[in-house]
This record gives C-alpha cells, structure tokens and sequence, in this order.
C-alpha cells in the first residue's frame, strides 16, 4: 500500500507518522519515480534531458547576476548570450529575437496583451483580436481579458472536426475588418488533440494585410520542424519543459520590428519588453535542451510517430467504439487522443493511474475538477464525448513497453468506466 | 478491501482515511467539489468547498500517501440538496441539507460511482459508530454524535460504509491528527450550510424565492399581528424576528405554530401551543433489525441535536407514527424523526422518517 503513491509522493512535506510509511520506498525511487511508471503525459510535462539537468546544475553553482558589471555578472551574461545564440540558431531566429520568460503562460501573455496594447497605441483603432477557438488557456484566457476587461474585441476563427484552421477563413475575417485588426494568435499545434496547423500559409495571410501574427508553438518544437524566420511569424512562444529542459524558462521569439508593450514592469533586461533577473542556470540547461531536441526532430518522430501509430492502431483493437480525434495526418507524432463512448474520462484517468499509467483529460480547474474540453467543443463534439476523452503523449523516454501496458490494462479499465457512467446517468 | 475515503479538508474525514489506511484497506482518497463556482479563498464563514479545503484535503492525502482525486458533484448537489432545501422552504418545511446530502450525494452518487469503479466502501469523517453487527449507533462523543444526520441511509448504503470515528471524541481526533502530522488538526469546525458561504439563511432564501409579503395571525383571536416579506423565511418554533405591531393579550411571548405556504400566512401563538404529542413522518427507513409489526417502547429524536423524548413508535403501511410520552416543542415538518433504541453500548438507531404532520 505505502509503495503505491510514491510516484507522487516527496516524503518532505511527510508528518512522523507517514514518514514510516514513506521510508518503505527508497529515495532514488522517489526521484525516477516516471521511469518506473507508464508515462503517458509527455504533453503536459516531459522528462529533462540528462544533458540539461547537468548544465543546469554547473551553472546553478555559479554566482553572478547577468546585469552586474564585474566579473561574475559578465560570466553568467555570457553564458545567456550563447544560450541565447544556440536558440536563435536553431530556430530560424537572430539571437536579438529571443526574449527570455519565465515560459509558456508569460510568452503568450506577453505576447496577445503586448502587441495588442504596442498597436493600439499606434492605431487606436485596432481594437480587435482574432484568435483561434481552440487556443490553449494562457492566449484564450489573454484574449478573453483584453476583450472583457481592456475594450478589445475578440474574433474566434473555427476548426473543423480535425480542429483544422483553414487559411481562407482567417482571409475573410481580415476582409471583413482589414483596419480594425491588431493581431492574429493561432498555435501552431493543438495540446489537447495534436493538430498540426498551417502556420506558413496562416501567417502569409497575416501578412497580406500586414497584421502581426503570434504562434503558441510550445508543443510544437522539436515534435515538428520549426524555423521562425521561414514561418513568417511575427512572435513564437517556445518553453522548456515540453523539450527536456526545466519548467518556468522559455522564450517569446518576436521579430525586431514587432511593436509589443511590456506586461511585467523593472529593469528592463530582455530589449525593455522582460524585466526580472535572467535566470542564468534555467536559461543553460533550456537551450541545451532546445538545441538536442531540435537537432534530434527528425529521428525522433520517425520513432515517436511510429510508437504512436502502434498504440493507436492496438487502442482501436482492443476498444473498437473508441473515437480517434483530431487530424489523422497532420499530427504531434506523440500524440494520440481518443473519446471513449459511454466513459468519464476521469474515471478512466484514475483508474489507469490505479495501475501506473499517467495519461490526461485535458484540462482542470483550480480545484482539480475535470472540466469538458473547449478544444472537442470547438470541433463539434458533444459535452459527453468531450468528457470522455482521454490523452495519451509519448515523448523522448517511451517505449514500447508503454504502449504494451497501456493496451493490456485499457479494455477493462473502459468496460468498468462504462459502467460507472452508466451508473450516474440513469440516476441523474 | 478498496474504499474510497471521502475528504472534506477537515481533520475528521483526514483522520478518518488515516485509520482506514492503518486498518490495511487500500484508500484511495475523493474531495467532492460541490459548488457550481469554488469560491476562491474566503474567510469567515466556513464551508467544504472552497479552494482551500480542497487543497486542504490533497496536503492530508500528500501525508497519508494515498492517491486523491476531485469528483465534480456540482450537478448533482445543486439539484438535490440546494434545489430541494429551497422548495422545502416554499412548501412550509424545515429541511435539513446535511442529511439530504448524505442520502443523496455522499451515500448515493459517491457510492454508486465507487462501487461501480470497483470500491467496496466508502470511508467518512462522520461521528458515529457502526460496528460489525451492521448497527448504526451514537458517537461516544455526544456533543459530535452525527447519528441523526445518518439515520437516513438505508440497509444497503450502511452496508457500504465505514465510520472510523464513532469510539474517539472530538478532541481525540484532533490529537490524533496532530499526531499524524495532518495540517487540518487545528482546523475551525464547520457548522454553516456549506453553500451558504454568510450563514445569512434567509437572505439566501429571499434571493431564491424572491420577496412575497403576507400576513402574521393570532392563532387564538385571528387577528393579523404583523406582516412579513415571505413565510418561507420562518420556522417553527420561532421567537426571534417576528417584529408584531400588536402586543398578545396575556402579555406573553408568541412563537410561529405554522406556516401555510397556500394562503402565504405564518401564524403565531403562545408556547403551549407548540407542543406537540403526536408525529407523524413519511418514507421511513429501518434499518436496526426486522421492521417492526407491533408498536414499540423507544426513544426519538426530532431535531439535530434535539432533545431526546421516550415515545411508542408503529411503522404503518407507508408511514411511521410516534406518540412521544411527554410533549415537545418546535416540531418542524421537513426534519427526520430518528428512533433510537437506548442502549450502553451507545444508542442504535432502528429508523427514520421525514417528519410530515405534528399535533
């Protein structure tokens, strides 16, 4: 019983009582916890490169504010700059591009909210946002703020059932409000169910009309190729936990002459548009992280992809009623996203985490409640087959032995799932 | 076996998981989230759904070691315990949420999920004692006892629970607590309706109901007394708050007798009138042994935390009847008469009724 949390479970925070328990699981254990479990959660987090957990910590030893003048501030200032370099060179971005944050959720707000504010500024009339419906929270939420609190108006530009954006459709809405609008944000690929969309020919259109585009690309480097300056993007929102690097450290990409408004307010140490104390060692292990992953994109998702297809084709077989959402082609090769008929999506969530299986529903609020997704919604589907889904991502560390877990324990897990769901609707 | 231990965020469902965990069963800890929005952190009035009591209950599932979830009966509580407290209230009844919520939520879509999802039980924090002979019976503590609020469940849904706290006290289980190295050990006690986060009971229900003026009558001489801005806010038994233009004849204080929703009248009268002798309650549940063919020496309790009155109690076709052996005051239909059988090993419960009619 004691062996059976110690995934989740740190021992620090642990009373007298539960330290007993606890100590039945040896501390190496605790720290490798996901190398012993069935890891299906690459998605929401991904395990860090050895590489960058070793950079992190010689740089972490190191003392030194990049912004101090004398020695130890030029030395931790380098080894920004060259972190700084290795990003924009494999990214297809001049090293005066990238803007460090403090990751994914910062780059986007700084992104919608400061380039919004920097052209409405220019031109009070550019007032309106458009932004894909299937956006993830940190530029939904950006959008939602803006329109609901800062007088903007905000546009949802539809998918389809693969939750596909289709350039003609943004070209439209650009028609429609050519002087009005102050930018277009839409992912590059999809969290939730994976689809890849066509960033290039969305930003062309973007850029037919001269309004700036910004691409949450969190998910998609080093899954997919990503080259910022062939993109034609103006802003690209890149992190380093999805990569094998540390959480909180990521990067907005925006272009030299996008405007954008700073949202957090100091000493002005990213081109005045950041302020906050540059996180030297995060920065370190982040491009080394980025750097390995994009150098690696091509043979990973070969093999990724093919781990996926395995597990898709395997998923269907042992639960032929399982829907298969999103894009079948155009794709995050370690994703697979599925709704299970008749199931609650996290009852099965739990009843794999039972068996040390991590997988996802998607999102949760604050609580931990499971909430039904918008990205599902947004594609059509109903309230129930949006709550019954379920996400599985593979990532650098999965094997097929995870796949083989997975297909083993799934059948039985749906069947009790189904009845469970069963259950609460014919009493509701 | 499995269980599924419910968490509220307070030390006494955390030191009730505690126990089950020692016991050996395999726990696997659920925090119901039952506001339809979690207010976030909030002081003053305390509930069970707040932003803090959630996370409360994960620190305790944290230290226990166990796996924890939140289950969203948002849905489901609002249909059956808000939405039902507030029609008792129009309909002249005095509901009781907390017993609604154990027959309806706790006891019942927990439960049936669980069960379904391959538990074998469910674990609460309640004080009360049910031991291997299946009997529901008093806390040793009786200041906490929560028999009342429980003596709802029916044979079935005893059958699924364990109650790890009825041989400990309050102040046992915070020791305990403290003990364990749970954080909630010093936790404030709830006493509100959770989801009336101000305890303002009759604001929330002019909210609901909306104003509905009407007139306050003597019992005795008929004469309208006072007015009132919507029965639904009264209860029997009540003194406080009446606020009558016109003084009683003998000079004594007048207390609601009733409430009669159809005429939107309350009407007042003298203490005596209160009392009751006879109650009679509907949709029974027995569950401490065969159901019972002839009359029946026991006690009954009419209130949470009522006094407890010695009566005859007959279990009649859809019915229960209770001539209590001395009279009561402030009998109000909408409560539980629960029926318990004095015994030294702590009170058993042998039935409930929802109270419909009193004289």
């Amino acid at each position: 019983m004691a062996g059976r949390e110690w995934i989740g479970t740190s021992g620090a925070g642990a009373g007298p009582a539960a330290r007993g328990r606890a100590s039945e699981a040896p501390a190496r254990t605790l720290a490798l916890g996901w190398m012993l479990m069935t890891y299906l959660d690459h998605a929401a987090t991904t395990p860090m490169l050895e590489e960058a957990l070793e950079a992190y910590a010689a740089t972490a030893r190191e003392v030194g504010n990049p912004s101090s003048l004398h020695a130890a501030g030029r030395c931790a200032r380098r080894r920004v700059e060259e972190s700084r370099e290795r990003i924009a060179a494999v990214l297809g971005a001049r090293p005066s591009e990238v803007v460090f944050t403090g990751g994914g959720t910062e780059s986007d707000n700084l992104a919608v909210k400061g380039i919004f504010w920097a052209r409405r500024a220019a031109d009070p009339g550019r007032i309106r946002v458009v932004a894909s419906a299937v956006e993830h929270h940190a530029v939904l939420d950006s959008v939602e703020w803006l329109a609901t609190r800062d007088g903007a108006t905000a546009s949802w530009l539809p998918v389809d059932q693969a939750g596909r954006l289709d350039p003609d459709r943004l070209a439209a809405e650009l028609d429609a409000h050519a002087g009005e609008v102050a930018l277009v944000t839409a992912m590059w690929a999809n969290n939730e169910v994976g689809t890849v969309q066509p960033i290039a020919a969305l930003a062309e259109v973007a850029a037919a009309y001269g309004i700036p585009f910004h691409t949450d690309a969190v998910q998609a480097v080093g899954q997919v190729p990503v080259d910022f300056a062939a993109s034609g993007v103006a802003a690209l929102t890149v992190t380093g936990h999805k990569l094998g690097g540390p959480v909180g450290v990521g990067a907005l990409l925006l272009g030299r002459d996008v405007g954008c408004t700073p949202v957090l307010h100091g000493g002005g140490q990213e081109r005045d548009v950041r302020s906050g104390t540059l996180d030297a060692a995060g920065i370190v292990a982040f491009a080394v992280a980025v750097e390995a992953a994009v150098k690696a994109q091509q043979e990973y998702a070969a093999r990724v992809a093919a781990l996926r297809d395995d597990l898709v084709a395997r998923v269907r077989q042992a639960v032929p009623e399982a829907v298969y959402n999103g894009d079948p082609a155009d794709r995050l090769p370690g994703n697979a996203h599925f709704s299970f008929p008749g199931c609650e999506g996290d009852a099965l969530l739990m009843l794999l985490d039972a068996q040390g299986i991590a997988c996802s529903t998607g999102s949760a609020c604050s609580a931990g409640v499971a909430q039904p997704s918008h990205v599902l919604l947004a594609m059509g589907a109903d309230d129930d087959r949006a709550r019954s889904s379920l996400r599985f991502s593979l990532g650098h560390t999965s094997t097929a032995e995870d796949v083989a877990a997975l297909v083993a324990a799934l059948p039985a897990v749906v069947e009790r799932a189904r009845r469970a769901g069963a259950v609460k609707s014919t009493r509701s | 076996m499995r269980v599924l231990a419910a968490m509220s965020g307070g030390v006494d469902s955390a030191v009730a998981a505690a126990r089950a965990v020692e016991a050996g069963h395999d726990v696997t800890g659920v925090h119901l989230a039952l506001a339809r929005n979690p207010q976030t952190y909030r002081t003053g009035a305390r509930g069970c759904c707040t932003l803090e009591d959630s996370r409360d209950a994960r620190r305790a599932a944290d230290v226990l070691g166990i796996p924890f979830y939140v289950w969203d009966l948002a849905d489901r509580f609002h249909e059956d315990v808000v939405e039902t407290f507030v029609a008792e209230y129009a309909a002249g009844r005095t509901p009781n949420p907390c017993l609604r919520c154990n027959e309806k939520i706790k006891f019942a879509a927990v439960l049936d999920r669980a069960v379904a999802l391959g538990f074998d039980a469910v674990v609460t924090g309640h004080h009360a004692r049910l031991g291997p002979d299946g009997l529901l019976r008093r806390s040793v503590d009786l200041g906490k006892d929560q028999s009342y609020v429980l003596a709802v469940l029916t044979r079935e849904q005893l059958d699924r629970s364990i109650f790890p706290l009825g041989d400990s006290t309050k102040a046992q289980v915070r020791e305990e607590a403290a003990r364990r190295g749970l954080a909630v050990a010093d936790k404030p006690d709830s006493h509100d309706i959770c989801f009336i986060a101000d305890g303002d009971t009759r604001g929330f229900l002019a909210d609901k109901l909306g104003e509905a003026p009407g007139e306050i009558v003597d019992a005795r001489t008929g004469a309208v007394v006072g007015a009132h801005s919507g029965a639904y806010a009264y209860t029997v038994g009540q003194r406080k708050g009446l606020s009558l233009g016109v003084p009683a004849p003998d000079g004594k204080p007048r207390y609601v007798l009733s409430i009669t929703p159809k005429t939107n009248t309350v009407t007042v009268g003298p203490a005596e009138a209160l009392e009751v002798s006879t109650v009679a309650g509907e949709r029974p549940v027995w569950t401490g042994g065969p159901r019972p063919t002839a009359a029946l020496d026991c006690e009954v309790q009419l209130r949470a935390h009522g006094q407890v009155v010695p009566a005859n109690v007959r279990l009649d076709g859809a019915g229960l009847r209770a001539e209590l052996r001395e009279p009561v005051r402030g009998v109000a239909a909408g409560q539980a008469i629960v029926v318990y059988r004095p015994d030294p090993g702590g009170d058993v419960v042998l039935g409930s009724a929802t109270i419909s009619a009193a004289a």
